[in-house]
C-alpha cells in the first residue's frame, strides 16, 4: 500500500535519482516556486518606499527645472482633456485611445490633466505640462515648461525612465535638457515643429539628438506630438491663448 | 591559517577573483567612480554571493547536472533582484547612480563561478565563507580603485572634501580622465601587476590558466 503522508511523499521525492524527469521537473518547479515567492514578497513589501522616492524625484526634478529658470512655485490646477476648461478636482476615469492616435505609447489617457500654472497679478507667466511616454524600451516621465506665449519652451526635464545607461539615460543630464530652452514647440499656424534631429540642430525647432539613443529620440519627438496635440493638452491650451488674447 | 578559514581568506589575496582571475572587470570599471558607489556595489555582491552560495549549496545534492545551470541563475537572479529592490527602496540615490550595475551583478563571472567550482561541491558552511570571501577579495580591489578614482578626479571621499580645488581655491588640479572608465582599466592592470610581481606565483598560475582553456 502506498504511504500517502506528505513527509514521505517529500522523502520519497527526494530520493530520487537526479537523472529522472519527474525529479528534474519537481527541482525545477520548487525552485522557480521558492525564488518567486520571495521577490513578490520583497517586491510588495517594498512598494510604498519606492512609491515614496518616485513621488520625492518628481517633486525635486520640478523644483530643479523651476530653480534652473528662476520662476517660483506654481499653482496646481486640473484640466479637462477634451474641452480644455479647468475642473474641479482629479478624477479616476480614463479613456482608451485608438492605437492610430496613441503616439506616445499611453494606451489610456486620464480625463482630467493635472497642470500647473504660474501666474503674475491674474497674467499668466509660466504653465507646467506634466509629459510621459514611451521611449525606446522604458515610460519616460518628466515636464515641459512653457512660457506665457504658449510657444516658447522654458524648460524640459525628465525624472523618470529605464533607458540604456549611457545613451538614452542621458535625457536625465542637465546639459541636454538645457538645450530645450528656448526652442519653440509651433509654428505661427500652430502646426507642432519641435523635434529631435540627428546631427546639428538648426533653427527654433531643432533639438540635437544623442549619439545612440536614435530611438529614445523618437519617443520623446511621439510624446511632445501627443501631449502638444488635440488629443493632450492642446485643447487647454488653446483656451489659454484665447484668454491672453481677449 | 587554518583549514576552515581557508574558504574565506584565500579568495581576499591569494586567490582573488579579480587580480587572479580576472573576473567580474565589467562592473569594476563602471561603478568605481566614487567611494559610495563601490561601497554599496561591495555590499550587494556580498549578499548576493554569500546567499547564492549558501543556498545551492544546501541543495546541491538534488539539482539534476541537465538543469544545474538554470537552477543557479534563478537562485542568483532572485537574490539580485531583491538586492535592487531594497536599494531603489533605501538607497534612491546611490541605485540611480549604479543603474544597470546591480542588475548585472547576475552575469557577473564570480557569482556563477563560485556556484559551479565551489558550491556544488561543498558543504554550505564552507561555500557562505567562500562567498563572502570572494565577494570581499573583489570589494576591497573596488574600494580601492574607487578611492583612487575619486580622490584624483574630484579631491572627494565619499563627497567630503580631501583636496581642496583649484577651483575652489585650493591647490589640487583634478584629473578628469580619473572620471572616465578607461582609468579603471589602467589602475586595474597596474594592481595585478603589483601583485604578481610580488607573488611571481600567480602569473605562472594564470598563464597556466589560460594554456589550458
Amino acid at each position: 500500500m502506498r504511504n500517502l503522508n506528505p513527509l514521505n511523499i517529500w522523502r520519497s521525492f527526494l530520493a530520487l535519482p537526479n537523472t529522472t524527469p519527474l525529479k528534474t521537473l519537481g527541482v525545477a518547479f520548487l525552485v522557480a516556486l521558492v525564488c518567486s515567492v520571495i521577490v513578490s514578497l520583497a517586491a510588495v513589501t517594498l512598494k510604498p518606499l519606492h512609491d515614496k522616492n518616485r513621488l520625492q524625484a518628481r517633486v525635486s526634478a520640478m523644483i530643479e527645472m523651476l530653480d534652473g529658470i528662476g520662476a517660483g512655485f506654481p499653482q496646481q490646477r486640473w484640466v479637462n482633456r477634451t474641452t480644455g476648461e479647468y475642473a474641479n478636482r482629479k478624477t479616476q476615469d480614463q479613456t482608451l485611445l485608438k492605437p492610430e492616435l496613441d503616439l506616445a505609447g499611453l494606451q489610456q489617457v486620464e480625463g482630467v490633466f493635472e497642470v500647473y500654472e504660474l501666474r503674475q497679478d491674474g497674467r499668466l507667466q509660466l504653465v507646467v505640462l506634466p509629459i510621459r511616454g514611451v521611449g525606446y524600451k522604458s515610460m519616460m516621465k518628466g515636464y515641459l515648461a512653457l512660457k506665457s506665449d504658449l510657444k516658447t519652451i522654458a524648460a524640459l526635464t525628465f525624472h523618470q525612465q529605464d533607458e540604456s545607461p549611457g545613451m538614452g539615460a542621458r535625457i536625465m543630464e542637465k546639459e541636454w535638457q538645457d538645450l530645450w530652452k528656448g526652442k519653440n514647440t509651433i509654428d505661427e499656424n500652430g502646426v507642432i515643429r519641435i523635434k529631435i534631429v540627428k546631427g546639428k540642430s538648426e533653427g527654433v525647432y531643432q533639438v540635437d539628438g544623442i549619439t545612440g539613443a536614435t530611438r529614445t529620440g523618437w519617443g520623446i519627438n511621439d510624446l511632445l506630438q501627443f501631449w502638444l496635440g488635440p488629443d493632450g493638452y492642446g485643447p487647454y491650451l488653446e483656451r489659454l491663448k484665447l484668454e491672453a488674447g481677449s | 591559517m587554518t583549514k576552515n578559514h581557508a574558504p574565506l581568506l584565500d579568495p581576499i589575496l591569494t586567490s582573488n577573483p579579480v587580480t587572479l582571475h580576472v573576473l567580474g572587470i565589467c562592473s569594476a570599471l563602471a561603478v568605481t567612480t566614487s567611494l559610495t558607489t563601490s561601497l554599496v556595489m561591495s555590499a550587494a555582491l556580498i549578499f548576493v554571493l554569500s546567499l547564492s552560495n549558501a543556498t545551492i549549496s544546501l541543495i546541491r545534492n538534488h539539482i539534476p547536472q541537465n538543469i544545474r545551470l538554470i537552477v543557479q541563475i534563478t537562485i542568483i537572479a532572485s537574490l539580485v533582484i531583491i538586492v535592487d529592490l531594497i536599494l531603489q527602496a533605501y538607497l534612491f540615490e546611490i541605485s540611480k547612480r549604479l543603474s544597470v550595475f546591480v542588475g548585472l551583478i547576475v552575469t557577473n563571472c564570480i557569482v556563477l563561478a563560485r556556484a559551479e567550482a565551489f558550491a556544488m561541491k561543498n558543504p554550505p558552511l564552507p561555500s557562505l565563507w567562500d562567498g563572502i570571501g570572494n565577494a570581499l577579495g573583489y570589494g576591497w580591489i573596488l574600494l580601492l580603485i574607487g578611492t583612487i578614482r575619486e580622490l584624483l578626479s574630484a579631491g572627494t571621499l565619499m563627497g567630503q572634501t580631501i583636496l581642496p580645488l583649484v577651483d575652489d581655491g585650493g591647490w589640487f588640479t583634478p584629473l578628469q580622465m580619473m572620471a572616465l572608465p578607461p582609468s579603471a582599466f589602467f589602475l586595474l592592470g597596474l594592481l595585478v601587476w603589483v601583485v604578481r610581481t610580488l607573488r611571481p606565483d600567480q602569473a605562472d598560475e594564470a598563464q597556466k590558466q589560460e594554456d589550458a582553456s
